[in-house]
């Protein structure tokens, strides 16, 4: 039987924060995650943003965390190599219903102590952002509102927290949890049961279905689904800032921002699900993105898409970020209703997490030789010509490119498989190096990224997955 | 840095580069140099182990290893060097120079006198024409799917449904079926084929595949692999038809469903791209907006016959190989040839008056046709017509013009005969 202090169920933003947290800590830690790679569910689709909490409900718990976190990132994204931005926010108002509002908004994020929310008028609007609505008649500026990688941010986290001595049990089902004498004992898995002390419930989606399995259903999680598109970086109609719509009563509405790798994201839709796993695309959703973008920058060129996507937001019912512990269960923390903030708040989230075991009578040591630093991947396509001769010179797998569209290479490729945590599958190289999600999406490279998976981790090619066990890329030799 | 120098750098060495170099080592240059990403030359022609090639420009049919073998080797009995495993990252017209990147060498600059194009195509992807569902794998499209079947040896699936009615598509109809798959259709949205004729006979109609035109795929089911598609007819405005919707249980879908230029390169050196070819807009020498660059092939514009590759890429190579030479005239009058009735684009899209001198031009039309009058016009004069029995979007026309007169724009007609 495995043994541990900790066990964090969930290997998305939230759980690998925490996990890290407490790898700074002299306390074992095991995160288990029913996915085939670190990066969740929610964490890896998304509008990838990280928040100010300028618009959240003042006084509440994911206020309060989403207004710490945004000021953690430029130290995390510099420790741990993480590509980040602070493009700042813009929320243009293009009718005279929208333009009233803007006070109100204002006041909620002084509110919020997010105090560097500015007027827009008109004309700064239109310098700022040319391809703006012309009819938009002033705004808000909210400078702090950041774009991230939120692939390379989850694994950043995750790969540091192993380094630290946390270990990852991946393609692992949590099947139930044992307490006794109203204590948490054991996790039962379908890698078999971890004897521990502390059970976090990071599961987001699934988090309704863990917290039964201790008797603390409280509530249920809806899916609310978010769909998007990512259009190409040459795409005519660009923005430089995220532009958000004045939000309405039912929804936050749809945004259309860069991505920190020059694409541009337009999206997502909300829509309640009766189920935990449809993430399709949707003719209609697709339509209604489109439709209301277009007010905010009506040039958008949506033909110049090169993927669309859908990703499951974990929406509680009742709704509200919660953090629980109960007195009749020791040694269990619940996180339930972490939804589109949660990208930023989980940086906070492992502060707040370790506090709260703290004052629970956890004794954490911190641990003398925590390493606060990742080293990313080199990226070949950002060095200089000189760099890129010197690095082929030193490693000739950096000399063969592999995937053309983002002029990513086969040594870039090697560090993402054989680094901590490494790629597995297709979509795991997919976003540690974005090898096939260029223009082309794998058209080009996915054959030899195929090859080169199955070389490495000595496996047969049928083998290979795009992601999760069962999606085989190919069913074996020809004749 | 690496640095090479040479005469006329051909970027590709797929059928169009390989074609390029010969010409231009017969027409004289000094060295030329073809620079390859592969670690083989022959390009797409690779993967194309079906006969059916040649059959225009050597009279013959040929596989398509065997059509790039025979440049390959006369290009290297002709001392056109490669510089394979090597991609190009940059090119730098002011100066002429290439940079590229190879395992062997490390970062290589390669200046040139004058420079071809010849980086072929890519294909259009499941996004490009945002077909709704999931997002399993399962998904190729049939030019991915045929290297790795005839390059990888890998198989792709067991049951197969194809979405577009491209020669590619077609092609890998037909190999997965050889291959023991099932291809239970070919789904098309247009009411006419996408691609060549003879392509549906051998392909599809001898192996009892059913093709299913203004119908397209309206959802793609499957959580981790391709569980099947649905299928609807289409409306004229090719809207899918509401209650016409079948469901068909597959574990692969491969999309034919069009190519396109790859522009990466064309794109980065600023040089002039036509936005209905997205390829370089160049003149009958082949040259692009940069005079000591030019282009050929599928680069320029996507050709569904090799041949007209060859063709096309046998005059760039001419011509580079005379602007290395200093022999290629400069500034000189150039007009435009205009895509008059049923007429989709032109290639070249720039004509230059030359005495005595004569230029084809490729061309596609909007919509088939039968029994038609082709016609080129010149302000008031007719300067070059013929007939077709049949003219077809899958099909590439040609006319040949005479490049004495061209005062002014040349226009392009297709017209019913009456």
């Amino acid at each position: 039987m495995m043994k541990t202090d900790v066990v964090v169920i969930g290997a998305g933003a939230v759980g690998c924060a925490i996990a890290r947290e407490l790898s700074k800590y002299e306390v074992d830690v095991i995160v288990v995650d029913k996915n085939e790679d670190v990066g969740g569910d929610a964490s890896k689709s998304n509008s990838a943003i990280i928040h100010t909490g300028y618009d959240a409900s003042p006084g509440t718990l994911e206020s309060q965390l989403v207004v710490a976190a945004n000021p953690m990132f430029p130290k995390l994204v510099e420790d741990l190599q993480v590509p980040f931005k602070a493009t700042g926010a813009i929320l243009p108002a293009i009718t005279e219903e929208q333009f009233e509002q803007l006070p109100a908004i204002k006041e909620k994020a002084f509110r919020n102590r997010v105090y560097d929310v500015e007027y827009l008028t008109k004309e700064q609007i239109l310098k700022m952002e040319p391809n703006m609505n012309p009819e938009v008649r002033g705004g808000l500026y909210i400078p702090r509102e950041s774009i991230i990688d939120p692939f390379i941010y989850v694994q950043a986290l995750a790969e540091n927290a192993n380094e630290n001595g946390v270990h990852f049990l991946l393609n692992t089902k949590v099947t139930g949890i044992q307490t006794e004498d109203q204590k948490i004992r054991s996790v039962e898995t379908t890698g078999g049961t971890i004897e521990t002390k502390y059970v976090i419930n990071a599961a987001a989606l699934y988090c309704d279905e863990i917290a039964a399995m201790v008797g603390k259903a409280e509530y249920k999680v809806v899916a609310r689904r978010g769909q998007f598109y990512i259009l190409d970086k040459n795409t005519s109609c660009k923005v430089e800032h995220i532009v958000l719509p004045i939000p309405t009563k039912v929804t936050k509405g749809k945004l259309m921002c860069p991505t920190i790798h020059g694409n541009m994201l337009v999206g997502p839709t909300a829509e309640d699900l009766n189920n935990k796993t449809d993430k399709s695309v949707t003719a209609d959703g697709l339509a209604s993105i489109v439709e209301d973008v277009r007010r905010l920058v009506p040039g958008v060129k949506i033909g110049d898409t090169i993927t669309q996507y859908s990703g499951l937001r974990p929406n509680r019912n009742p709704e509200g970020l919660h953090v629980d512990i109960w007195d009749d269960l020791e040694g269990y923390i619940n996180l339930s209703g972490v939804r589109s903030t949660g990208l930023t708040l989980s940086a906070a989230m492992g502060v707040y997490v370790a506090q709260l075991m703290k004052e629970h009578g956890c004794r954490l040591v911190y641990k003398e030789n925590f390493k606060n630093t990742r080293k990313g991947i080199r990226i070949f396509h950002e060095m200089s010509r000189e760099e890129q001769d010197a690095v082929i010179k030193e490693n000739p797998k950096y000399g063969n490119i592999i995937c053309r569209c983002e002029t990513i290479t086969e040594g870039e490729i090697m560090d993402a498989i054989h680094r901590p945590l490494g790629a597995r599958s297709m979509d795991a190289v997919k976003r540690r190096v974005r090898a096939g999600m260029g223009r082309c999406q794998g058209g080009f490279c996915g054959p030899k990224v195929i090859e080169i998976l199955a070389r490495e981790w000595k496996i047969p090619v049928d083998q290979v997955n795009k992601n999760e066990t069962g999606s085989y890329m190919v069913t074996g030799k020809t004749r | 840095m690496y640095e090479i120098n040479c005469d006329v750098a051909v970027i590709g060495a797929g059928p169009a580069g390989l074609s390029a170099a010969v010409a231009a080592k017969k027409e004289g240059a000094g060295k030329v140099l073809l620079i390859e990403r592969d670690e083989s030359v022959g390009g797409i022609l690779q993967q194309c182990i079906h006969p059916g090639f040649g059959l225009t420009y050597f009279k013959k049919e040929l596989t398509g290893p065997e059509y790039a073998g025979r440049f390959a080797e006369e290009a290297e009995a002709l001392g056109a060097e490669v510089l394979l495993n090597s991609m190009v990252l940059e090119v730098l017209p002011e100066s002429n120079q290439i940079l590229c990147a190879n395992s062997e060498y490390g970062m290589t600059r390669v200046t040139a006198k004058s420079i071809v194009l010849a980086m072929g195509c890519r294909e259009r992807t499941r996004a490009n024409i945002q077909i709704p569902g999931t997002r399993p794998s399962g998904i190729y499209t049939a030019g991915a799917a045929q290297r790795l079947v005839n390059r990888q040896n890998a198989m792709v699936g067991k049951n197969v449904v194809i979405l577009g009615s491209g020669d590619i598509g077609m092609i890998m109809a037909r190999r997965m079926s050889l291959e023991g798959a099932k291809v239970l259709a070919v789904v098309e949205i247009m009411d006419f084929l996408a691609g060549l004729t003879r392509n549906k006979v051998q392909c599809l109609d001898d192996f009892g595949i059913p093709l299913k035109l203004k119908h397209t795929i309206t959802r793609i089911a499957g959580s981790r692999r391709v569980e099947g598609v649905y299928v609807a007819q289409v409306d004229e405005n090719k809207k899918p038809i509401p209650k016409t919707e079948e469901y068909i249980a597959c574990d692969t879908l491969l999309l034919s469903v069009g190519l396109l230029p790859e522009n990466e390169l064309t794109r980065q050196a600023e040089i002039e791209i036509s936005p209905v070819t997205n390829g370089p807009a160049v003149n009958q020498y082949m040259q692009t907006s940069v005079p000591s660059v030019f282009a050929c092939g599928n680069v320029v514009h996507v050709n569904d016959l090799v041949d007209n590759v060859t063709t096309e890429s046998l005059q760039a190579g001419k011509y580079a190989a005379l602007y290395a030479m200093g022999q290629l005239e400069g500034e000189g009058r150039e007009v435009e040839s205009v895509t008059g009735n049923n007429v989709r684009y032109l290639c070249p899209q720039r004509l230059r008056e030359e005495k005595g001198a004569k230029a084809n031009l490729f061309f596609r039309v909007l919509a088939p046709e039968l029994d038609v009058r082709i016609e080129a016009r010149c302000q008031d004069r007719v300067i070059a017509s013929k007939k077709e029995r049949r003219v077809n979007p899958g099909e590439m026309c040609s006319i040949q013009i005479p490049l004495d007169d061209v005062t002014d724009d040349v226009i392009i007609n297709v017209v019913k005969e009456a």
